[in-house]
């Protein structure tokens, strides 16, 4: 966080990773048991980024590429064999990528903007630019932005507060340099 | 700030490839839903609207493509194609694309599907859009559950307003899949018979497949008879459960309340609300509530979803799209399905097909995740 780390592991298995840094930040939320992986990771680092924050009118801007397509895969397989045919409203509820945004907004009580957005990799120029409008415009006081992307077991996440004032500067060169150095 | 429009625009659907072929048809009182027999996607007959394959081959042919298309590329180049050759637009850097769509290419995940899973990817429908047109930027995909296609709208209007485009194109469409239909089916959210949105006797959910397109401008010199301007939009989670509506409708009530506020309108100023009305029990009772919190309860309102069914991604581009016509032809469309009314609060149901003066309306949609999004439209003359 902001160039410190929070939680150190050498575990690439998700699930061992998202539950030992679950425990090690000290998360009390039981339906965190329930989420997908998409959710289990962009809720993780907003709970991090957020729960200091008194301020409710944080708008969610989150962007990925592969969309839900973790979960969708699990739906489809479900599907697929007519004679093992067993979907389940737990799972299809989270095959759509905004869904983390609601798990967020559940959270954290904001009934705020949401947006999500997928790009083929982290675009700094247009997330920049949505995030600038909802600030000008004054649809949101802070916008929590990012990138959370899971696919086939891999996942990256880059997590960032917008606000009037700031430690970083919020121009599309920072922000590809902060993602860099992650 | 300078006033955003919208303007050309196209519905790709089970009535045919112009806007006007489905709005002749709703004028008409006439519904695109139809028993269908697909085991393909569910094992018991369903009503939905689908897009004939015949004439949407048809088409895309005269498109004269190079490459192959899914089924689903093909319903938004076919939609977009019209559009762009109507404005006569030349897609410079400063035209940008948005995709809305909340499933995209999923049905190549099944096992028969000929593509590659690669296009189940929706920056990779996305770029098939693209080069397909020769955009200059990388399309924007917008997946946003059940408000992506109004959504679609006020992001449009926000990068115009940011100054990063002065035009964008905006496209959106689902498919009607066994994907989707077994995951509603497991919420037994699926009407066994035509949807009835806001009715005594509502038993759920009809899913119905469109392409639908539009240009959002800022120049006043590209508009159209039923362009409109964007006064207003906002967007609120209800900030309560990832597939219930809320109680008290919070989200949803709070995104008209902001939207009136940058709008500058009180309730009286809405001629027409355009709402979600999905015909669940819990979604339409949601709506009634949120409504009448915001004072909007004598305004004539409607769900289309009794003549496409929920066109999920593409659902609030397309009834926005409905609304513009409705607009410009002063004309109420019947909310088709509706005898009786079957929620808590009081609406005003619009129970037949009326001619009338109309200048502003309300857009509305709400969607898994606990998202609501609220826009407001306004005639311009020509």
């Amino acid at each position: 966080m902001n160039g410190k780390a929070i939680f150190e592991t050498d575990e690439t298995d998700f699930s061992i990773f998202i539950k030992s840094a679950y425990e090690a930040l000290h998360i009390d939320y039981s339906k965190f048991f329930k989420m997908d992986n998409l959710s289990k990771l962009a809720f993780m680092i907003a709970d991090v980024l957020l729960k200091e924050d008194t301020e409710k009118d944080v708008a969610l801007v989150l962007s990925n590429k592969a969309s839900s397509l973790d979960t969708d895969r699990k739906h489809q397989q479900s599907i697929s064999d007519s004679t093992n045919f067993y979907p389940s409203p737990s799972v299809f509820v989270y095959t759509l990528p905004n869904i983390c945004l609601g798990e967020i907004s559940i959270k954290h009580g904001l009934h705020s903007e949401n947006a999500f957005l997928v790009f083929d990799k982290f675009n700094p120029s247009f997330m920049k630019d949505y995030t600038n409008s909802l600030l000008k415009e004054g649809n949101a006081k802070k916008v929590l932005c990012g990138w959370v992307n899971f696919d086939n077991g891999k996942y990256d996440a880059f997590l960032y507060v917008v606000a009037n004032k700031g430690t970083f500067a919020h121009t599309t060169e920072e922000l590809t340099r902060l993602y860099q150095t992650i | 700030m300078d006033k955003v429009y919208l303007s050309h625009n196209n519905i790709v659907s089970a009535y045919g490839f112009q806007s006007s072929s489905a709005i002749d048809a709703i004028a008409k009182e006439a519904t695109g839903l139809h028993l269908t027999e697909d085991t393909s996607v569910l094992p018991q007959p369903f009503f939905s609207s689908r897009i004939r394959q015949e004439n949407l081959e048809q088409k895309y042919s005269e498109l004269n493509p190079k490459e192959k298309h899914t089924r689903l590329e093909k319903m938004l180049l076919v939609s977009l194609a019209n559009i762009i050759t109507k404005s006569n637009l030349e897609l410079t850097s400063r035209v940008g694309l948005l995709i809305s769509t909340t499933k995209g290419n999923i049905d190549v995940l099944e096992t028969n599907n000929p593509f590659s899973e690669d296009r189940a990817y929706l920056s990779v429908l996305g770029e098939m859009i693209r080069t397909f047109f020769s955009f200059k930027n990388e399309a924007i995909v917008l997946s946003n559950a059940c408000v992506s296609g109004v959504l679609a709208l006020a992001v449009a209007k926000r990068y115009i307003n940011q100054g990063r485009f002065d035009h964008v194109f905006v496209v959106g469409g689902d498919l009607v899949t066994q994907f989707i239909l077994s995951g509603f089916n497991a919420f037994q959210a699926l009407s066994e018979e035509p949807c009835r949105p806001y009715c005594k006797t509502r038993s759920g959910i009809n899913i119905g497949e469109v392409a639908a397109s539009v240009l959002v401008t800022k120049d006043d010199d590209k508009l159209v008879g039923e362009s409109v301007a964007v006064l207003g939009e906002a967007s609120c989670n209800d900030a309560n459960h990832i597939s219930g509506p809320s109680r008290t409708g919070e989200g949803l009530f709070r995104s008209i309340e902001r939207a009136m506020s940058h709008a500058k309108l009180n309730p009286a100023s809405i001629d027409y609300i355009s709402a979600h009305g999905t015909a669940t029990m819990f979604n339409d009772e949601m709506e009634a509530i949120a409504f009448n919190r915001s004072g909007l309860q004598e305004t004539p309102l409607n769900s289309l979803k009794g003549y496409f069914g929920h066109t999920l991604g593409a659902s609030g581009l397309l009834e926005t799209i409905i609304g513009m016509h409705s607009l410009n032809r002063n004309i109420l469309f019947a909310s088709k399905g509706f005898k009786e009314l079957g929620v808590s609060q009081p609406l005003n149901i619009i129970e037949r097909t009326t001619n009338k003066e109309i200048k502003t309306f309300l857009k509305t949609a709400s969607g898994f995740g606990g998202c609501n999004t609220a826009a407001i439209f306004q005639k311009v003359t020509v």
